[in-house]
């Protein structure tokens, strides 16, 4: 709408709001996490890493098997398209603390790979294939990265911006 | 199709032959639009290759294209037994984004309406569960009570399924004026029929030769594959999001979660049943404390969320549902991640079916009650 394009305009952000389990993580990733040299940030209420795509699977087994971490549950793994990059999304949660936390990476979308974290938490695996699927990211490692949603010989990532729909057309 | 060579072996002097046998995706059995290709040896099965992908819409894709309000109709239609959990999902997570407040008495509405979905949806399950291990009669009793269930939401909601009834800010309109009344009684049917349903199939000697120690998954196994709900209680992982990150309003309502104790098809099934008088009691304390008052925060129809991402968890019947909301500000999502429940239990389907007996199969799978809508999205 025009009303968003005045000069001058900013879109608003999301208030970020951590709890006291949130807090307590932002304070304790840095050192866990140090040797992969991650940008700790906040998104609304839960604390996000983003890290080098190479080190996603390294990052994801400390992140499992440090104590005080224990996020031995991957809730939900996806990719995000913001067009200049891709960047795939890790949410990842501790049945023992039950704390919360988001782990990003960064990908190009002419070299988007990353590493496979199956071998992390067996779950990872339909949601490789499904990203693998849609966007085109590629999970190093994977056991069998074959389509799962769409069809064998489906041409182009329908999930990124840039997919173009077929339009419906009269016959 | 399956990685696995077929090869002969000898057993004394017979030679056997491993064979396929492809169930679906058109089966009664598979509850929807599900595929296996199952290796077996004799009647054991040595290998599994689910195939899923047959429902899918690009239902996230399409969400990218919509007003936010009109996204809750496309929420409607992912897990289709369990409309409400899903419509709550997704507006409490605009809400969380805007900072919405959501009047007192939405929630109240919002959470017994929940909370009758998931009763609805395990007797869905109670029935079919039965026919699945070859007992016709149970889902005559199931249905009987869920059609009630039925007429409920179309007395509220003003329709049977897809109601688009919970709204970003609250609800659509007020409950019918005879609403407690009507609940009250409801709630003493279901109490019965449930019990009645219960003492005619789940201590059956028949029954329960065919689901216990069928299909079992250690605790951390469950974990590890994501697995929730009932699929992950009946394992002896007591994880509920309304205990564990309470939301809405359910930290005011004193409830049991009901888990397992060997994680095989009977425990996820008794947990279900468990589940749904622990889900009438939270009825019947929503309604004794519901106030009076508006029902929702009025905003304005097209929504400017601010920039940002959220993601939230709700307790849905299937299992932890989650909703990843990314905004850049316009009156369109960015993006929208469903994490479905079914998806991740039905992942560990092959570890749960090697080395069973083909006509265990359909028990197990029975036993995970998936909706192929939100797997395939």
């Amino acid at each position: 709408m025009v009303e968003r394009h005045r000069p001058g305009h900013t879109t608003p952000q999301a208030a970020v709001a951590l709890d006291e389990k949130g807090q307590a993580l932002e304070r304790l990733l840095p050192d866990v996490l140090a040797r992969f040299n991650p940008e700790l940030g906040a998104a609304v209420d839960l604390v996000t890493a983003t890290v080098n795509p190479s080190d996603v699977a390294e990052a994801c087994l400390t992140l499992r098997d440090s104590p005080e971490c224990r996020f031995d549950y991957l809730t939900c793994l996806c990719v995000v398209d913001y067009e200049e990059h891709l960047q795939v999304v890790y949410h990842l949660y501790s049945t023992t603390h039950k704390h919360m936390m988001v782990l990003k990476a960064n990908v190009s979308p002419e070299q988007a790979v990353v590493p496979t974290v199956t071998s992390v938490w067996v779950g990872a695996d339909w949601f490789e294939r499904e990203s693998h699927d849609l966007f085109g990211v590629t999970f190093d490692g994977h056991p069998n990265l074959a389509p799962l949603l769409l069809y064998e010989g489906f041409e182009g990532y329908p999930g990124r911006r840039n997919f173009e729909m077929p339009e419906y057309a009269e016959w | 199709m399956v990685d696995v060579s077929v090869e002969s072996q000898s057993e004394g002097q017979l030679d056997t032959v491993q064979m396929l046998v492809n169930m679906g995706p058109q089966h009664p059995s598979t509850h929807g639009v599900f595929r296996m290709v199952l290796m077996v040896d004799g009647e054991r099965i040595v290998d599994v290759e689910p195939h899923i992908g047959y429902l899918h819409r690009g239902s996230e894709k399409l969400c990218e294209g919509e007003i936010y309000a009109q996204i809750v109709t496309l929420f409607d239609r992912l897990d289709y037994i369990s409309n409400l959990n899903n419509e709550m999902a997704f507006c409490r997570a605009v809400e969380k984004l805007m900072s919405l407040e959501v009047p007192e008495r939405a929630e109240y509405v919002r959470v017994i309406l929940c909370e009758l979905n998931r009763v609805a949806s395990h007797l869905l399950f109670f029935g079919t569960f039965g026919i699945d291990a070859g007992a016709m009669t149970p889902i005559m009793y199931a249905f009987r009570d869920r059609e009630k269930i039925q007429s409920m939401f179309e007395a509220v909601t003003g329709a049977r399924m897809m109601h688009n009834y919970i709204r970003i800010g609250g609800v659509k309109n007020d409950v019918p004026d005879d609403f407690r009344q009507r609940m009250t009684a409801l709630i003493g049917e279901l109490r019965q029929g449930i019990d009645e349903a219960d003492r005619l199939l789940s201590f059956g000697e028949i029954f329960l030769a065919r689901s216990k120690g069928i299909g079992v998954i250690a605790p951390e196994r469950a974990i590890a594959y994501g697995a929730s709900g009932p699929t992950l209680r009946a394992s002896g992982v007591p994880m509920d999001v309304r205990k564990d990150a309470p939301y809405s309003i359910y930290d005011r309502f004193d409830f049991g979660i009901p888990i397992g104790e060997k994680g095989d098809s009977w425990d996820r099934f008794y947990v279900r049943v468990e589940e749904m008088r622990q889900s009438l009691s939270i009825i019947e304390q929503a309604l004794r404390d519901m106030p009076e008052g508006p029902t929702i925060t009025p905003t304005r129809l097209v929504l400017r969320p601010p920039q940002g991402e959220v993601y939230v968890r709700g307790e849905n019947p299937r299992g932890e549902i989650g909703v990843y909301l990314v905004s850049n500000g316009a009156d369109r999502p960015y993006r929208v991640k469903v994490r479905p429940p079914s998806f991740c239990n039905l992942m560990a389907i092959r570890e749960l079916l090697l080395n069973t007996y083909v006509a265990d199969a359909v028990v197990i799978l029975g036993s995970l009650d998936i909706v192929l809508g939100e797997v395939d999205r």
